[in-house]
């Protein structure tokens, strides 16, 4: 998903598999997943199911997936997945990963079934710290691309400093390794030639993890936002979310912030959109960009919540439901113009200080 | 004199303006884009050229409507803007005061709301046309009255019938269902009318706040049926400038004037480009498995624009990123 492949590739290659992994889902996978699944369901399902059919093609054999947390019916589009694609004809094994928390000895089950290569303890430890601190690194060069975005001079050089900084990284085998390709990523994004005085907005992204994290889901609306001149900050990085889900599953401070206009819990990442809001709103930012799948409950539930936390905190909010049906044009020149608004009410603002 | 061009292509009207360095509306041309953005430009291009009064020059040249880019391309344009913000920077000057913007065009319906003269929050409408029109023409001419008469004639109504307004092909089924129970074709119209301000209310307006000065525009503002409609629903006036059809246009021209104030030239290519061969022509790159569909827009075999890829392999290497939209 997303960004984070290369991390994920090392972890089951050093486990002694052959890793099939689709860089960047294309309209291709997307076509595939849109024709096998039922209309209805979202199009993280719907992306996901497409990716494992090309993975199948490619000659896969296991099928890893992490499992759901809180009411989200993406708890078991695993099983749904793995239902539609032996009906298909696919052979394969289906492992999906829960929350340590929730089931240790499961978790343990799988471990071992996924560690082909037999590697002892220490070794998975080893590599599951690898594993961490490349995931953290591509947070960290994802961090830098947004932040370079609006302020380069020539368009494209940020994008390409990052592409490289991720071809370093995927390549890095020890920790040290790891640590000297997240350096040298790093300065390659220095080197990137860009105007710091340049005025910039700053927006807020929230929503439910996949459409955020996936920019083949979502039109690439960090790389547009960017484009038209903001910094673009996501409520939610996999580092975050693993540290905040995986362990130990306790209340975050995105929840807290909500705790005014939403108590509880509701499933996806409903609470945590409302409550990023707040934050976001709490730090200066100029805007919020809402981003869901067609149909999910969690986000439109936070959808009918966002315009008090708007109201009350002098925050925009701007909302996209997606799906295959969304068309490029119409978020673009909705993007145009709640970019237009931004800029308009920080003059305004400036304008009476 | 120094005029500004402004020129707003949507999906059924193309709209031109010529506004003066005062702020005057010299000349307005009105088009139906029947499908043809470039042949229709260039004929609206002609006839603003035919009425310009001598020794005028046009300093800027600004476009919107979902034909911006293109249309931007072809006459040249020093600012190419989405029509949420043109509609919102003319209408701030031609309503004084103006805190609501209903615009209702061919396919889009908009809401935005200002406060003094910056836009504070705005919607457009998302998985359904229902109420835009497109509809109304449909409508129409199924009942063999012009589109124009259909405002007065449902002003005729005595007792307006409810019309289903969700869908348009149930709606469609609700006035026929309606007409053969013998209602009379003004309380259908009237309810149609009705229909569709519940409609944009429901869908488009959800949530906001409508405070007056209500400003009502686009296309679908000529129709007094509809304007009785939202006043009555609303409880308050509605204010349709004389200039409802081609506000857009009046924007865009207003921010070409604010796009070439710092001094810089203008980059509008001149009327001839109402007759200069302009082609645009597309193919699918297959470089990668996202298959983007590129266009390029020649002319007489120059490629001067090209848009559509996601990366940057056809940027043109002096204007990278055509597609790409400056910022504040």
């Amino acid at each position: 998903m997303g960004p984070y492949s290369p991390a994920f590739r090392h972890l089951f290659s050093r486990l002694g598999w052959e890793v099939v992994v689709p860089d960047r889902p294309t309209q291709d996978t997307l076509s595939l997943g849109f024709k096998n699944a039922p209309e209805f369901f979202c199009v993280p399902f719907k992306i996901t199911l497409g990716t494992y059919i090309e993975a199948l093609e490619q000659g896969a054999e296991v099928l890893v997936t992490t499992g759901g947390v809180g009411p989200c019916r993406a708890g078991h589009y695993a099983q749904v997945q793995a239902d539609i694609l032996r009906r298909k004809g696919y052979a394969f094994d289906l492992v999906v990963l829960e929350p340590i928390a929730r089931d240790p000895l499961g978790l343990l089950r799988n471990v071992r079934r996924l560690n082909r290569n037999r590697a002892s303890i220490p070794r998975i430890v080893r590599l599951v710290r690898q594993v961490l601190k490349k995931i953290a690194a591509i947070d960290q060069f994802g961090a830098e691309l947004r932040r370079l975005r609006p302020r380069e001079l020539r368009r494209g050089s940020a994008e390409a400093a990052y592409d490289g900084a991720i071809k370093t990284l995927d390549a890095a085998e020890t920790l040290e390794d790891i640590e000297a390709a997240r350096r040298r990523g790093l300065e390659a994004f220095q080197a990137v030639a860009r105007d710091p005085e340049r005025p910039v907005l700053r927006i807020g992204l929230v929503g439910e993890i996949y459409v955020v994290l996936e920019p083949a889901s979502n039109l690439d609306i960090e790389k547009m936002l960017g484009e038209m001149g903001a910094e673009v900050q996501p409520s939610i990085t996999l580092s975050g979310w693993t540290a905040e889900n995986v362990v130990t599953e306790v209340g975050n401070r995105a929840k807290e912030a909500a705790g005014p206009y939403l108590g509880a819990a509701i499933g996806g990442h409903g609470q945590e959109s409302v409550g990023n809001a707040v934050l976001f709103a709490k730090r200066g930012f100029d805007g919020l960009v809402q981003l869901a799948p067609f149909t999910c409950i969690p986000e439109i539930v936070a959808r009918g919540i966002l315009p008090a936390v708007s109201r009350d905190l002098d925050l925009p909010v701007l909302s996209f439901f997606l799906d295959e049906q969304t068309g490029e044009a119409g978020v673009r020149t909705r993007c145009e113009a709640f970019v237009d608004m931004l800029w308009q009410r920080r003059r305004g603002k400036e304008g009476v200080a | 004199m120094i005029a500004y061009l402004g020129i707003d292509v949507g999906s059924v009207s193309t709209n031109l303006v010529v506004l003066t360095e005062g702020m005057t509306v010299l000349n307005q041309v009105y088009l139906r884009t029947r499908g043809q953005p470039i042949t229709v430009l260039q004929a609206g291009l002609a006839e603003v050229a035919a009425n310009l009064p001598e020794g005028l020059t046009i300093r800027g040249c600004g476009t919107t409507g979902s034909a911006r880019q293109l249309a931007g391309v072809i006459a040249g344009a020093d600012v190419i803007k989405n029509e949420i913000t043109a509609h919102a920077t003319a209408t701030a000057f031609l309503v004084p005061g103006v805190r609501t913007i209903i615009e209702i065009g061919g396919q889009d319906s908009k809401i935005i709301l200002l406060r003094d003269g910056w836009v504070l929050d705005f919607a457009m409408n998302t998985v359904c046309a229902a109420g835009t029109g497109s509809f109304l023409d449909q409508q129409a001419a199924r009942l063999g009255i012009r589109i124009e008469d259909l405002g007065p004639m449902a002003l005729g109504s005595k007792t307006p019938v409810r019309i289903a307004g969700r869908c348009t092909v149930f709606a469609e089924s609700d006035m026929i269902h309606k007409q053969q129970l013998g209602h009379r074709t003004e309380d259908i119209l009237y309810g149609l009318c009705e229909a569709l301000v519940r409609n944009y209310l429901n869908n488009v307006a959800r949530g906001k706040e409508i405070t007056p000065p209500i400003a009502f525009q686009g296309g679908v503002a000529s129709n007094v049926g509809i304007r009785r409609a939202f006043e009555e629903t609303l409880g308050h006036p509605i204010v349709v400038t004389p200039y409802h059809s081609v506000t857009g246009a009046i924007g865009a021209a207003m921010l070409a004037r604010e796009a070439v104030r710092s001094g810089k030239p203008s980059s509008f290519r001149g009327f001839a480009a109402s007759a200069r061969p302009f082609a645009a022509s597309s193919f699918e790159c297959d470089r990668c498995a996202n298959h983007c569909e590129v266009i390029s827009l020649s002319s007489g075999g120059e490629i001067l624009a090209r848009w559509g890829p996601r990366c940057p392999r056809w940027d043109l290497e002096d204007r990278p990123g055509v597609a790409g939209v400056a910022t504040g």
